[in-house]
């Protein structure tokens, strides 16, 4: 029967270390996720709806989904100007501007948050400018999607950078020697070559803001359903003990996630697919 | 000879206008880029510090002195030295499978340990408390037992390991699929023994991204809030990380406070940032591509 699962190899250490791979991601994350769902049974399916329909859930569905949505979207834009940037221009700086796109994954999400807050809110560096203007930023659902897009930074820029790498440059000037201007040749040539790897870093700007906690909450004013996001919701609820609530709304949440990993390979599978096949 | 150079030259400036945009545009897309980066980046980074050094290096030091801050930097460490050996001997063994293997469930098995990467920080530290929480499964036993997992030190290095259990696996395994087997199935037959093949030939292939993969893993340990947040209780100078004082005297308006604890936690992504880019420059010349290595897979490290 092994020898059917496994080819033979003249390698030693397969049985120990799959082995021990498998015991340890089975201690460690398979079976304490599995347990979030075998809590859920103990809810009856009214309970369960109730808990993940109620007002202040939706609400906090709306914002986080709405601002990781909205994130994304300008992630999208201004995370392909920057590839586009650092692979095409050569300016003072660009290998330190191009070391720290990534401060968003290496920056605990807590400095982030307070940093971001210090900033935005009323007397900050920028909030005092805006605040004229009539735009409260910190402690508002604006607040939020400052900080999800921020956390979202580094997915669009670091899908697109490589694509945009691999180019093959005599496409672009055949078509324009073919009498295309450079606005045609960026629509008709480069777009269609950047729009997979721009879809996948959205998709995971977009999971990574969905689940994120630490920086949104020093700067949303966490108000129950205005600015409450729903991992905050989640842990309100631990608080309150109401461990079957928070476990109805983890078991959304997490749903959710899977979803948006399965789209995420399966946008990188097609696109994978379309390489192979031009 | 000089008027082809010249018409060489000429040539290469041609093919290079056909495909650059004019002054303009390509000063207005720097500027964009500079400009929104400047916003989200560079600006909250100049006030970690800005805030941190408000009423002078005196009590920027000050803030380390203090016992609470001490203990959270203790405990920090602690949780890192265990969460990080940990995953490093997870990750070594998955990728040692994984990459020199073929089984059945194999591709299934490298998609489900990027599965900690997908999931909500607080989903991470839920999961645990549902376990070990006084109203868990198996709580009442260890309360019986006068056992402490949660509210303690256990539950803070369970929800760390879990966070961080996907980061040294996924530098590896990608990087020992493309370098193949043939060189340990030549020191296997040369007499090598199965370990001596491992330590003389695999991890001298491999140690620039093993280490990556630690320093990663590292970083993300030491500056994890969400998770940590919900198993941890907060108790002043026992379960408290530096993330975790960081918020606690945030919210208690020790805004420099914060900010001196928050600037120790910049310093280490900054450091994180730049072993990042030597290690690339160091691998470039055996990776032919250049490598996303952080954001090719969903959800995603730190």
């Amino acid at each position: 029967m092994a020898m059917v699962l496994k080819q033979p190899s003249v390698l030693p250490g397969f049985g120990l270390t799959l082995g021990f791979a498998l015991f340890y991601f089975s201690l460690i994350v398979l079976i304490p996720l599995s347990g979030l769902f075998v809590k859920t049974t103990t809810l009856s399916w009214e309970q369960f709806w109730h808990t993940v329909t109620e007002p202040r859930a939706m609400a906090s569905y709306q914002l986080t989904f709405g601002a990781s949505f909205l994130g994304a979207l300008i992630n999208g834009f201004f995370g392909s100007v920057v590839a586009w940037v650092l692979v095409r221009y050569r300016f003072p700086g660009r290998s330190i501007v191009d070391a720290l796109v990534d401060l968003p994954f290496a920056l605990p999400t807590a400095v982030a948050g307070i940093a971001l807050t210090a900033i935005y809110s009323s007397n900050g560096w920028i909030g005092r400018y805006l605040e004229p203007l009539g735009l409260k930023v910190a402690f508002t659902p604006l607040g939020v999607l400052v900080a999800l897009t921020f956390i979202g930074l580094p997915f669009v820029v670091r899908t697109v950078q490589p694509v945009l790498q691999d180019l093959d440059m005599e496409v672009e000037e055949a078509a324009t020697t073919l009498g295309a201007n450079r606005w045609q040749t960026f629509r008709a040539v480069i777009v269609p070559e950047l729009w997979p790897a721009l879809l996948t870093g959205m998709a995971m700007a977009f999971a990574r803001s969905v689940g994120e906690y630490g920086s949104v909450i020093f700067i949303a004013g966490n108000m129950p359903l205005k600015s409450e996001i729903t991992p905050l919701l989640i842990m309100t609820k631990l608080e309150q003990y109401d461990y079957a609530g928070a476990t109805a709304l983890g078991v959304v949440m997490l749903v959710v996630s899977f979803i948006l990993a399965l789209m995420i390979n399966l946008i990188q599978w097609w696109s994978g697919k379309r390489h192979t096949t031009t | 000879m000089s008027t082809e150079i010249a018409a060489r030259v000429k040539n290469e400036e041609w093919k290079a206008s056909l495909t650059s945009e004019s002054a303009l545009v390509r000063w207005a897309l720097i500027v964009a880029a500079l400009g929104y980066l400047t916003l989200f980046l560079f600006i909250p980074l100049a006030a970690v510090f800005t805030e941190a050094l408000k009423n002078g290096v005196e009590s920027y030091f000050a803030s380390f002195t203090d016992p609470d801050a001490l203990s959270a930097i203790r405990l920090t460490f602690l949780a890192a030295s265990l969460a990080v050996p940990l995953n490093l001997v997870f990750g070594v063994a998955a990728a040692w499978a994984i990459a020199k293997f073929e089984f059945v469930g194999k591709q299934i098995l490298t998609t489900l340990i990027d599965i900690p990467l997908a999931v909500s920080p607080v989903i991470s530290g839920l999961i645990y408390v549902l376990l070990f929480g006084a109203q868990g499964w198996i709580g009442p036993w260890l309360a019986e037992h006068d056992i402490k997992i949660i509210f303690a030190l256990p539950g803070i290095v369970l929800a760390t390991t879990f966070v961080t259990v996907p980061f040294i696996a996924r530098e590896l395994i990608p990087l020992m699929q493309s370098q193949g087997r043939e060189e340990e199935e030549a020191a296997l037959t040369l007499g090598a023994s199965g370990w001596q093949t491992f330590t003389r030939v695999t991890l001298p292939n491999i140690k620039w991204s093993l280490l990556y993969g630690v320093i990663l893993c590292n970083a993300r340990a030491m500056g994890e809030f969400g998770a940590v947040s919900v198993v941890s209780g907060h108790i002043r100078g026992l379960t408290n990380t530096l993330p975790l004082h960081v918020e606690i005297l945030y919210n208690e308006y020790n805004a420099v406070g914060a900010f001196a604890v928050a600037s120790l936690l910049t310093l280490l992504a900054i450091v994180t940032l730049i072993a990042k880019t030597m290690i690339e420059r160091k691998t470039a010349s055996s990776r032919t591509a250049h490598d996303p290595v952080w954001s090719t897979q969903p959800g995603n490290p730190l």
